[in-house]
């Protein structure tokens, strides 16, 4: 199980995708609230005096069913992934390598000339790479 | 005189320059198709054609803005941006570096580009210094960024310098 959401950088959603279809609102729910670790985690490191910040944020919080990694980029889009606590094969430089992965897809999306920002992500590509990826996860 | 320049350009530096070429005289077109005073205007005239280049501008910037810090770590504060927009950005579009960056550390920043590609060839001769600042897409590359530049018009009537001037930044980082 798992799911995997883009959000602008205005904080609405711009792909969401989650297998099983089922629960799809518990899904959103978590992806709204895992917003609010994430505005945490970006206003802390930039307060901190490290030299230069991750794109990765790591593990956002643990539940008990399930895992919430983050991601954001530099124009401030954030991608959040959700995966089941019981997949303890996944290591974090997997979901690092997916995190990148979806990181690139975007970018495509974001020089198609027909794409315009803050639509939503209606991509062939970018369903076909996500679709790839809950695959791996699952 | 402009085609026999550029192919002799293009023959010293090599094939695979001619980008730099195709570049030039792609927007040269662009903003004389845009710009020529058209005998039946649509609605809203040239400021609508005005709109429509900046708003080409705009988007190629924007996935630029995606495109480009890819390989980059995140942007720590404003500084990093522009440092960003100064080197990695100019050097992409223009294939050289922003000449100089001041800032008062207040949200105000000036960069100046002592020879701006795109204006150079007017630089050549007075007669298009009128025409300068029209003539040249306000590069507004850096909306994914949040920057609002407004382009100071170039002071020399020799070579044209471009300043931008940013302020009041609403870090939207």
């Amino acid at each position: 199980m798992a799911q995997i959401a883009v959000i602008a950088k205005e904080n609405y959603p711009l792909y969401i995708r989650s297998t099983p279809m089922e629960n799809e609102l518990k899904f959103h729910y978590m992806v709204h609230t895992s917003l609010d670790v994430v505005d945490e985690k970006i206003s802390a490191m930039g307060k901190a005096l490290v030299d230069q910040r991750e794109l990765y944020l790591g593990l956002l919080y643990p539940t008990e069913d399930y895992k919430v990694y983050g991601y954001v980029t530099n124009s401030k889009v954030k991608f959040v992934m959700v995966v089941d606590s019981s997949n303890t094969a996944l290591r974090d430089n997997e979901i690092r390598s997916m995190f990148r992965k979806l990181h690139n897809s975007y970018t495509d999306v974001m020089c198609n000339p027909f794409y315009n920002p803050g639509d939503r992500i209606q991509s062939r590509a970018f369903d076909n790479m996500v679709t790839s990826m809950m695959i791996q996860v699952c | 005189m402009r085609a026999r320049s550029a192919w002799a350009g293009v023959r010293r530096l090599g094939w695979c320059m001619a980008d730099k070429v195709l570049f030039e005289f792609l927007h040269t077109e662009m903003v004389a198709e845009l710009w020529a005073p058209h005998p039946d205007p649509g609605p809203g005239g040239q400021k609508r054609s005005l709109s429509i280049l900046e708003s080409i501008g705009f988007r190629v910037g924007q996935a630029l803005g995606e495109r480009l810090p890819q390989e980059t770590l995140g942007f720590r504060e404003e500084l990093d941006v522009l440092k960003f927009l100064c080197k990695d950005l100019w050097v992409a579009v223009f294939h050289k570096q922003m000449d100089s960056l001041r800032t008062n550390h207040q949200g105000t920043y000036v960069l100046q580009d002592n020879s701006f590609p795109l204006l150079v060839p007017m630089a050549s001769g007075l007669q298009y210094v009128e025409e300068a600042p029209k003539c040249s897409v306000s590069p507004a590359p850096v909306p994914g960024l949040h920057l609002r530049p407004s382009v100071r018009h170039p002071q020399y009537p020799r070579l044209p310098e471009l300043g931008h001037h940013l302020c009041d930044i609403p870090a939207c980082l």
